[in-house]
């Protein structure tokens, strides 16, 4: 019934719906054309956007730094005396001018109008002769040195406060050693050089009268239950080296003291015992002509930066020598100019910096990456600047008489090409070296981002996986493909696939937990397992031949590998059972031992051995599976009358099948390789993912696939460290495009190339 | 003779075979080791009670359960620092599991053979599993309720038996309790939490929105205090009893019930009580929450992350994968773009996994998902809902990773549908698109499924971009529940890969932890090599067909 209506229903509508009918079913047609091809090139797209993506996380690391000028305005005040020191806050909003007068003017940074203005209270009949930023330079405290031997240390500081959504920031001053002077030179004589160090616990302060070198220290002891904090005041007295003070440190914990001379000569002082300052170290760090113009700490306090008035800045640490001796050396050198650097001020996040010269050029360079960033000129005859905490604003005061304001941006200095591949002297280590450390709890640590130790342990384990899976692959291959009987061949090649299945979680997790123990128990069986199966197979295939005639002949041919499964297993078996006898017998009861103290090679539980044999197992399938396809596909007919003409099966295959199906073993290889080199779980679970750069076989590495598994995770979005795991990934990315491109397209190749045989 | 025989290239070819045999037996041996070492975790082990004298000749008893053992050239024990006599030619060494971590420090010990003076199997040494502490091993002297003893000596063992069934089934109540209900409550409280921000962001936040903002909190609160009041008492009824037992070294301790798992009697079991406890064991293992930092317990949430994880990436990837292959093989003329399409597929599936990972987690977490919230979610912030790894970004990443595998499967499936089919529909006058969709696609349909069951295996064992992009050891809640909208896109959730590489690599207790990351290898590769073997099974069926059809 149904059915007729529909029929009655149809031609009824014919005239007018038919078209439509049709229409829809041709615009439905196109559409679908429409959208399928689409989504054919939406495979395309999304390599494509994988790529580009890489690529646009990376890019920032390789933008110049810029730096312009946003404002200038004249010297606030500058009736209260010249500058001594100009000072910034971190959101550059508020900056802070020291006179020598002993005021302080507060100022709004963008238009130079005040704030505040403080004065340090100095006893009567006083003047101040002497004045020093305190270290650590972001606890914001100067020291102010006075004509009668006394000091006073000032500190200012910024509250920020949010009123009506607006950030509104309140500067004050405050004294962290009581507003009463401390008097460090009994004679009253005046303090002409000053220097102090300042933290929660301690204070030491350094300073310099005509005669004497005074070292005061005070240690705050707070007593249990007690909220006053007492003092206790140790004191040492230096004498003034011959040559004079032109210059004084120390580091931020304390420790270390450093007197600079006007001829360059360097005085390094332990102060570590403050009742008895020693000398380490007595040395020229400038050439004999030129002279030191300015001396500043790199941030963190373990290099000093040596400005001389050549040009040159140069980079001196404490580097330790053969003797385990610490010695200051200059580690690097930059040419900042042809005239005298005047200015250096460092960064108090990273490991850059800033100079000042006497044109006027304003530079910005990072010590570590051995890199300029920024090089402008600002203005003629500059005198003062400040560097904001953040290092992306700087004021430096002009001849003129103005304050000039800076914006700078520079994101990622850290990042050069030496930085990421060639060897970089890092502070306190003895000799330029490959290091990839990129992370530590401090604020002034220094990341060490060579991608060559990651690189070197991507390639080390895929070298030994390949070394394993080669042989096994491609033999298995060749044997499968051209020798082995077809019922066989249909099961042996699935599960050898199958392997491939097999998640590599599942891999890595027997590697790391079960081989490598068993590999560091049994080393011995392991290394006789290559020698032993080998000649096993061979004695057995060669005494094969005699077994008697109807016996073979029982046995299809080609399933010589379901014969040599019992024997394998057998001469494995044999060859740990030897092992521990033989180990008594040839390497003093421990070959592991014998390696360490004979060979002085170290083991390591978990190493590239291990890694081998399980990324070896995780590779096979890849290689013999596109290989055995290889050589399968050669034509029938190229064999046939290869047999045809008296050639052996051997001679055939190897003059023959492999000649041709060479391409594609060629290509299985390389997908193989693309796959070891970024293979995570594996490598992560079975070595110890130390970035070492050793060659040794019982040694781990840590490759740029588990580097990125370590550290993505932990890494701040967009910071430094971020964008360079991203280009690692782009490394691996770039790597794999290459190899799997080339090994499609050699395949490609050989597919015609078959087909027009 | 032997120059003759290497002539033949015989011998070459013996060692080609004995690659292939190589091969064979590093597979089976991996897959022999992982089942034998999984499955036998559940069975209960006898636990021994050793009389063992120590290097400074005190005999003390140890009950334990044999682990492992190993045997070192005298030798190398010298090197060691263990003292040796002239005549012992190597030393064998004893792993034992003594469990009692809160009363000695550790739940293994080495012991030395030499010195063990003898051992026995008593019937009567009680294993105690806990909620904490591990296993306990000793002896049962007493149940308690209430601080009383209510049975001691040899009635002890069945009392306290009966006393753990009745707790077992209150603590069901809590467990119910703790998570169904009161997570509802706070789920409800957060969104109101929520609610609450969002109307003070969009200046709604008046009189009338708060008088029944005010009643919506109220009743939760009621709810919950309602709920925290049941507990309470359950909770009491489940710290009444307790039983005294005795460890190995005489120390006795007093363990309430609520902290135990099960009690059993190993050396006592007959055979099917061993099955049976098997069996429990083994339903624990499958449909449990994890314990004591992922240890022990059982792996149920990953089991489930796992599942529906992959079951959203196939959703995803099934059309994507189908049409590309649809245009390679039937749109496409065949030249460049094929080709350079074909490298684009070989290239995606010759990408690092990880590569994938750090993809996933700066595109779609930080920059769709940080877009996402920026729009939908301003009530949220800082807190992230989409601009932090998830099910979704995990989903999408790996329906990226897999679909070569359904293109590739796909089109092989489209080329083996002969010519004579598709012409015969275009003769009758259908469209392209109508002979696609009513005869060429419904015959490659089990290609299809091939493809999909081959990129869900690949899916579930794939770990380096999940632990970017969404996968975490412990979470507090299921992705799917009974709380609206069910499906929680946002949530993180467990895997078993990672499961295994967290347990196995990043627990406390890794020894501990061993047999267990064992079985959920087992589980794994069980399911992987199922599937992978029904994918080969579909294809050949496949393949049989369709040669009858050519013929």
């Amino acid at each position: 019934m149904s059915e007729i209506n529909t029929h009655t229903h149809l031609s009824v509508m014919h005239k007018s719906s038919n078209s439509f009918y049709q229409k829809w079913r041709l615009a439905k047609d196109t559409i679908a054309r429409y959208g399928v091809v689409a989504g054919g090139m939406g495979v395309i797209a999304a390599v494509v956007m994988i790529f580009f993506y890489l690529l646009y996380v990376v890019f920032p690391l390789f933008l110049p730094a810029t730096a312009e000028s946003a404002s200038q305005y004249p010297v606030p005040e500058s009736a209260l005396g010249k500058t001594l020191l100009l000072d910034m806050e971190e959101q550059n909003q508020v900056a802070a001018r020291f006179t020598d007068t002993g005021n302080i003017v507060f100022f709004d940074v963008a238009s130079g109008k005040t704030l505040l203005k403080a004065a340090v209270t100095i006893p009567a009949a006083s003047h101040i002769t002497s004045f020093a930023q305190a270290t650590p330079v972001n606890e914001g405290a100067v020291i102010y040195g006075l004509s009668n031997g006394q000091a006073v240390i000032v500190k200012h500081q910024y509250k920020v406060t949010y009123a009506n959504n607006a950030k509104v920031i309140t500067p004050s001053i405050e004294y962290p050693m009581g507003d009463k002077p401390l008097v460090l030179a009994e004679s009253g004589l005046a303090l002409d050089k000053i220097t102090a160090q300042i933290s929660d616990g301690s204070t030491t302060v350094v300073a310099k009268t005509a005669q004497h070198i005074y070292l005061s220290s005070f240690q705050k002891e707070q007593a249990l239950f007690a909220d006053e904090a007492t003092l206790t005041r140790t004191d040492a007295m230096l004498n003034v080296p011959s040559a004079g003070v032109q210059d004084m440190l120390i580091d931020k914990d304390g420790s270390h003291l450093y007197l600079l001379s006007s001829q360059g000569r360097l005085d390094f002082y332990d102060i570590g015992d403050k009742s008895s300052p020693v000398l380490k170290q007595a040395q020229n760090i400038v050439d004999a002509k030129q002279s030191i113009t300015s001396l500043t700490f790199l941030n963190g306090d373990l290099s000093l930066l040596v400005g001389d008035s050549s040009g040159l800045v140069a980079q001196w640490s404490m580097v330790r020598d053969e003797s385990n001796r610490s010695m200051m050396q200059k580690i690097r050198a930059f040419k900042v100019s042809d005239k005298a650097v005047i200015a250096l001020k460092s960064e108090q996040r990273r490991k850059g910096f800033l100079t000042l010269d006497a044109t006027g050029e304003l530079g910005i360079y990072h010590s570590t990456a051995e890199k300029q960033l920024i090089s402008e000129h600002v203005a003629d005859g500059l005198s003062a600047v400040a560097l904001s905490p953040r290092a992306n604003a700087a004021l430096m005061e002009a001849a003129d008489g103005k304050i000039r304001f800076w914006t700078i941006e520079n994101e990622h200095p850290e990042v050069s090409l030496k930085a990421l591949w060639q060897k970089v002297w890092y502070e306190s280590y003895p000799k330029p070296d490959y290091i990839w450390q990129s992370s530590a709890s401090n604020n002034d640590f220094e990341p060490k981002y060579s991608l060559v130790p990651l690189v070197f342990g991507t390639l080390k384990a895929a070298f030994y996986a390949m070394l394993v899976a080669m042989p096994l692959a491609l033999m298995g291959a060749i044997y499968t493909a051209y020798f082995m009987n077809p019922t066989m061949r249909q099961y042996v090649k699935p599960v050898i696939e199958l392997m491939g299945a097999l998640p590599t979680v599942i891999l890595g997790f027997l590697a790391g937990l079960w081989l490598a123990p068993f590999i560091e128990e049994h080393l011995s069986g392991f290394f006789a397992l290559f020698l032993i199966v080998p000649m096993a197979i061979m004695v057995f295939a060669y005494c094969w031949q005699f077994m008697p005639k109807p016996f073979l002949e029982k046995i299809p041919e080609g399933s010589d590998a379901m014969l040599l499964v019992p024997v394998i297993l057998l001469a494995g078996f044999f060859a740990f059972s030897v092992s521990t006898p033989l180990e008594i017998a040839l390497f003093h009861g421990s070959l592991r031992d014998w390696f360490k103290n004979e060979l002085g090679i170290g083991y390591d539980q978990r190493n590239a051995l291990v890694v081998g044999v399980a990324m070896g197992f995780a590779v096979i399938p890849t290689i013999f599976s596109i290989a055995e396809d290889a050589i399968f596909s050669v034509p029938k007919h190229l064999t046939v009358g290869s047999l045809a003409l008296g050639a052996t099966p051997w001679q055939t295959l190897s003059k023959v099948v492999l000649l041709t199906a060479s391409p594609g073993i060629f290509s299985a290889v390389m997908i193989g390789f693309g796959r070891a080199v970024g293979e995570t779980m594996i490598v992560l679970m079975s070595t110890g993912n130390t970035p070492v750069m050793d060659l040794s076989v019982f040694q781990g590495m840590r490759t740029l696939a588990a580097n990125i598994a370590v550290e993505m995770p932990e890494s701040e979005v967009d910071s430094t460290h971020y964008r360079v795991l991203f280009l690692t990934a782009l490394v691996l990315f770039a790597f794999t495009f290459i190899f799997n491109t080339l090994a499609e397209v050699i395949r490609q190749r050989l597919r015609e190339k078959y087909s027009s045989l | 003779m032997i120059k003759e025989w290497f002539k033949t290239g015989s011998p070459w070819v013996w060692l080609n075979a004995a690659a292939v045999s190589i091969c064979l037996i590093m597979i089976i041996s991996v897959l022999g080791l992982v089942a034998v070492r999984g499955a036998s975790h559940f069975w209960p082990a006898e636990v021994l009670q050793f009389s063992y004298q120590d290097d400074d000749g005190t005999v003390q008893p140890i009950i334990g359960e044999h682990v492992d053992s190993s045997v070192t050239p005298a030798a190398m024990a010298k090197a060691n620092g263990i003292k040796m006599a002239d005549n012992e030619d190597v030393l064998i060494q004893y792993l034992i599991k003594t469990g009692n971590r809160d009363v000695t420090g550790s739940d293994f010990r080495w012991i030395q053979e030499r010195h063990i003076k003898s051992q026995a199997v008593p019937e009567a040494i009680v294993v105690v599993e806990r909620r904490e502490w591990g296993n306990f091993y000793g002896h049962l002297t007493a149940v308690k309720e209430s601080g009383k003893v209510i049975a001691s000596g040899e009635a002890a063992i069945s009392v306290a038996l009966q006393k753990l069934a009745e707790t077992l089934v209150v603590f069901k109540d809590i467990a119910h309790l703790e998570k169904k209900e009161i997570g509802a409550v706070n789920y409800d409280l957060e969104r109101l939490r929520l609610k609450q921000k969002g109307l003070q962001l969009r200046n709604q936040w008046d009189a009338q929105a708060q008088t029944d903002w005010a009643a919506e909190k109220a009743a939760d609160d009621a709810q919950y205090h309602a709920y925290q009041a049941q507990l309470q008492g359950l909770y009491q009824k489940v710290r009444q009893h307790s039983i005294m037992v005795k460890a190995d070294n005489g120390k006795e301790l007093e363990i309430s019930l609520a902290k135990v798992v099960r009690l059993y009697q190993p050396n006592q079991m007959g055979v099917f009580g061993k099955i049976g406890h098997y069996g429990s064991k083994l339903v624990e293992f499958l449909t449990d929450d994890p314990r004591e930092a992922n240890t022990e317990g059982g792996i149920f949430p990953a089991i489930f992350g796992t599942v529906l994880m992959v079951m959203m990436m196939s959703v995803i990837v099934t059309p994507f994968g189908v049409i590309a292959a649809v245009y390679l093989r039937e749109y496409a003329k065949q030249g460049f773009i094929t080709r350079v399409i074909r490298i684009a597929v070989n290239n995606l599936a010759g990408v690092p996994s990880i590569v994938y990972g750090v993809f996933g987690l700066g595109f779609f977490v930080y920059i769709l998902g940080g877009n996402i919230d920026q729009l939908f979610f301003p009530e949220a912030a800082p807190a992230p809902v989409f601009g932090t790894p998830g099910l979704l970004w995990a989903s999408i990443t790996l329906a990226l990773l897999t679909l070569p595998v359904v293109i590739v499967s796909t089109e092989e499936g489209l080329s083996r549908i002969p010519k004579a089919i598709r012409e015969g529909s275009l003769a009758l006058g259908a469209t392209k698109l109508e002979t696609l969709w009513l005869t060429v696609l419904p015959m490659a349909s089990p290609a299809m499924m091939t493809g999909l069951i081959l990129a869900v295996a690949r899916a579930a064992g794939e770990v380096a971009p999940l632990m970017l992009v969404g996968v975490v050891k412990m979470a507090p809640t299921l992705p799917l529940d009974g709380n609206f909208p069910f499906l929680h896109l946002d949530r993180k959730f467990m895997h078993l890969g990672f499961h295994i590489y967290d347990v196995g690599f990043q627990s406390p207790n890794v020894e501990a932890a061993r047999p267990l990351v064992y079985a959920t290898s087992l589980l794994l590769v069980v399911v992987i090599l199922g599937l992978n073997l029904s994918a080969i099974l579909i294809r050949n069926h496949l393949r049989e067909k369709y040669r009858a059809l050519e013929g």
